[in-house]
């Protein structure tokens, strides 16, 4: 009897299970084609073609391997970004304090290497030793945000927000004064790490590691979140916190937990920024990272493997901008509004997820 | 009596802390009158921004600083009108729609911006309140610019109209309760829209302070995040239009220090002033959260003080 009823039941789920997944992509993509397709009709109307645009987006983000580097090195901030409001998503969290934890972590990073490199430890440890300071800084940051929460019913998007201004400021408030390194007469900043303690690239290219941190946090992120105990109890607490404190799991534990990931992963991204990029912690670290990451999460809905994607296809969308600058004569903030455009689009298009006939199971009559 | 160094760096203050204040009060005003209808528009950045650049550019184009304004509200409320549109569909995150209106709409501030970076346009004169003082540095501090007694009346309009009119009954109504409202026969999409949209129009004649009268040009670092803390003064002010003004003098005397401390020759140390707003409302939070303190003053639908 069971064997008669079990086939049918398989395909029933996974048909289910297909349309589901169709849903999740044809959407998405959808969205993206409209934006798109606005876009050429905005382009048209200022008299550019949008062949040639897309062709140099295509060119600018994928198009030789010099591009494609310079896409990935530019995606590897969002990822991390995008998993630190990630994890706090999923057990129910919005906390938008990534960008202070990047800054936070950034600085501390610079901070901390001055005197290591200063007393000669070698390259080898010093780079490990500050970018876990830089880690825990941000997860220390971002910690205070779940421990409000939990114990002090704080909302945790607002005082994120508010840490975020705090942390900029803090930064500011040494980078000018106490820790300013003299010879930056125009742009305030840390004494330099200098070259030789600075992160090297992935041999055979010019993408910072970075990259690679971002990929191996996403699928290490994913299992967690997804194939572990740990993952599974934040999946209910997210889904209903009473039920889950009602079941006896840890809440206060779990939201600490994952406020810790969250902060630490902005903070390696502010590690990589300072090791990788700037050589020194000054205002460049306060670039928008932290709040593109919100959104490209949103895009992934808060699943760390969809997040690398995304974050690549925006990477290409602003390693092309200045192709796109110099051929077409457009201004560069053209891949701001391209990007802020698809933003929108993208999210209000989440109205759509389990209400178009096509994808919805037929009821069994 | 006090040293002259002392009276500088009060005066300066006092007249930075009402030019600084004017964009904070415009979006914190903005985010009330939205958030009472209990809807949270974190893209209020955007609408600085893009109105910022529209007044500048039509300023410019017509020699008219005050089109230039009703340009920015236009600029403002056409944001807001995304934003209560698409937050009304169902499924859709607020939060995230006002981070990706905030992208688009600084993106498409900067896109047709371009242009306008270089031109100088006309800018809205103060009114020089000063000309009984011989003191230089008073009359400096006391040319107040007519946009910051607008929004002063504005914030008065409101708190009487909230507490003393039918439409202000009905906004706090949707705000507090969706259920009344619907039993009382009103549209709560409709009334969150309409708050979503005056709310941004509002933020938007703040952006044009920023372009027209101080720091009064146009460039894409114009803006140092005063839309995105218009959520943390709302606070602040417990959603009440006229501590907004109080709010917003406060948040705008912390950043003038800096600059009013400069005057004397101190360059250093005064990001921690910057930073004492963020820190005070932190606290306030909290202590409001333990006592319960946010359940009374705060409209009950709004997300964040669930």
């Amino acid at each position: 009897m069971d064997g008669t009823l079990k086939p049918t039941a398989a395909v029933a789920v996974g048909g289910a299970r297909l349309r589901m997944t169709a849903e999740a992509i044809v959407i998405p993509l959808a969205s993206v084609c409209a934006a798109a397709a606005l876009f050429s009709l905005f382009l048209l109307f200022l008299g550019k073609s949008p062949g040639q645009f897309f062709a140099l987006i295509w060119q600018g983000g994928f198009g030789s391997s010099f591009s494609i580097q310079n896409t990935l090195q530019r995606s590897s901030p969002i990822i991390l970004t995008a998993l630190a409001f990630a994890v706090p998503a999923i057990i129910g969290l919005t906390m938008i304090g990534a960008e202070g934890a990047l800054v936070l972590g950034g600085f501390a990073a610079a901070v901390t290497a001055l005197p290591l490199i200063a007393l000669g430890v070698p390259v080898g440890l010093t780079l490990p030793l500050v970018a876990v300071a830089a880690m825990a800084t941000g997860a220390g940051l971002i910690m205070i945000v779940g421990w409000l929460r939990h114990a002090r019913s704080v909302n945790e998007t607002i005082s994120s927000l508010l840490l975020t201004y705090i942390a900029i400021a803090t930064m500011s408030f040494f980078v000018e004064g106490l820790l300013r390194d003299p010879g930056s007469a125009n742009k305030p900043s840390t004494t330099p790490i200098g070259k030789d303690y600075m992160v090297g690239s992935i041999p055979g290219t010019d993408v910072h590691w970075g990259f690679v941190a971002g990929l191996v946090l996403a699928v290490a992120l994913w299992v967690l979140m997804a194939r572990t105990t740990f993952g599974f109890a934040a999946r209910v607490t997210g889904g209903n916190p009473r039920a889950a404190k009602a079941q006896g799991l840890p809440v206060g534990g779990l939201i600490l937990a994952c406020s810790a990931i969250s902060g630490a992963c902005a903070g390696l991204a502010g590690f990589f920024e300072v090791t990788a990029i700037h050589g020194q912690a000054n205002a460049s670290l306060v670039a928008g990272y932290g709040f593109a990451g919100i959104l490209v999460s949103f895009l992934g809905r808060h699943n760390p493997l969809a997040i690398v994607p995304i974050a690549i296809l925006f990477g290409a969308i602003e390693a092309s901008g200045g192709l796109i600058q110099r051929r077409m004569g457009l201004p560069d903030a053209t891949s701001a509004l391209l990007q802020g455009l698809i933003f929108v689009l993208l999210l209000a298009s989440d109205t759509l997820h389990g209400r178009l006939a096509i994808f919805r199971e037929r009821e069994a009559r | 009596m006090l040293s002259p160094e002392v009276l500088t760096v009060l005066i300066a203050m006092l007249g930075g802390a009402i030019r600084v204040s004017t964009p904070y009060l415009f979006v914190a005003l903005g985010e009330t009158l939205t958030e009472k209808s209990g809807r949270i528009n974190l893209g209020l950045e955007g609408n600085l921004v893009l109105g910022a650049m529209m007044a500048y550019a039509v300023s410019f184009h017509t020699g008219q600083p005050w089109l230039g304004v009703l340009a920015a509200c236009g600029a403002g409320l056409f944001l807001g009108l995304l934003h209560g549109v698409i937050c009304s569909l169902p499924r859709v995150n607020d939060i995230a729609v006002g981070i990706a209106l905030m992208s688009f709409g600084t993106g498409a501030a900067f896109f047709f911006g371009k242009p306008y970076i270089q031109p100088q346009a006309p800018r809205l004169e103060g009114l020089a309140l000063g000309e009984w003082s011989s003191n230089p540095a008073l009359k400096q501090a006391l040319l107040i610019n007519p946009l910051f007694f607008l929004g002063i009346a504005i914030a008065v309009l409101l708190w009487w109209a909230l507490a003393n009119t039918r439409p202000g009954l009905i906004l706090r109504m949707t705000g507090d309760s969706e259920a009344s409202a619907r039993a009382m026969g009103v549209n709560p999409v409709r009334v969150r829209i309409l708050a979503t949209v005056a709310g941004g129009g509002l933020a938007g004649i703040g952006g044009a302070f920023l372009s027209l009268s101080y720091p009064g040009s146009w460039n894409e670092g114009l803006s140092s995040g005063q839309g995105l803390m218009a959520v943390a003064l709302v606070i602040f002010a417990r959603w009440n239009p006229l501590r907004c003004v109080w709010a917003a003098l406060l948040f705008g005397a912390a950043g003038a220090i800096g600059p009013a401390l400069q005057s004397v020759g101190i360059s250093q140390g005064y990001y921690f002033f910057n930073a004492a707003p963020y820190i005070l409302t932190l606290f306030i939070m909290i202590a409001s959260a333990r006592a319960g303190l946010a359940a009374q003053s705060a409209p009950g639908e709004l997300s964040i003080v669930k």
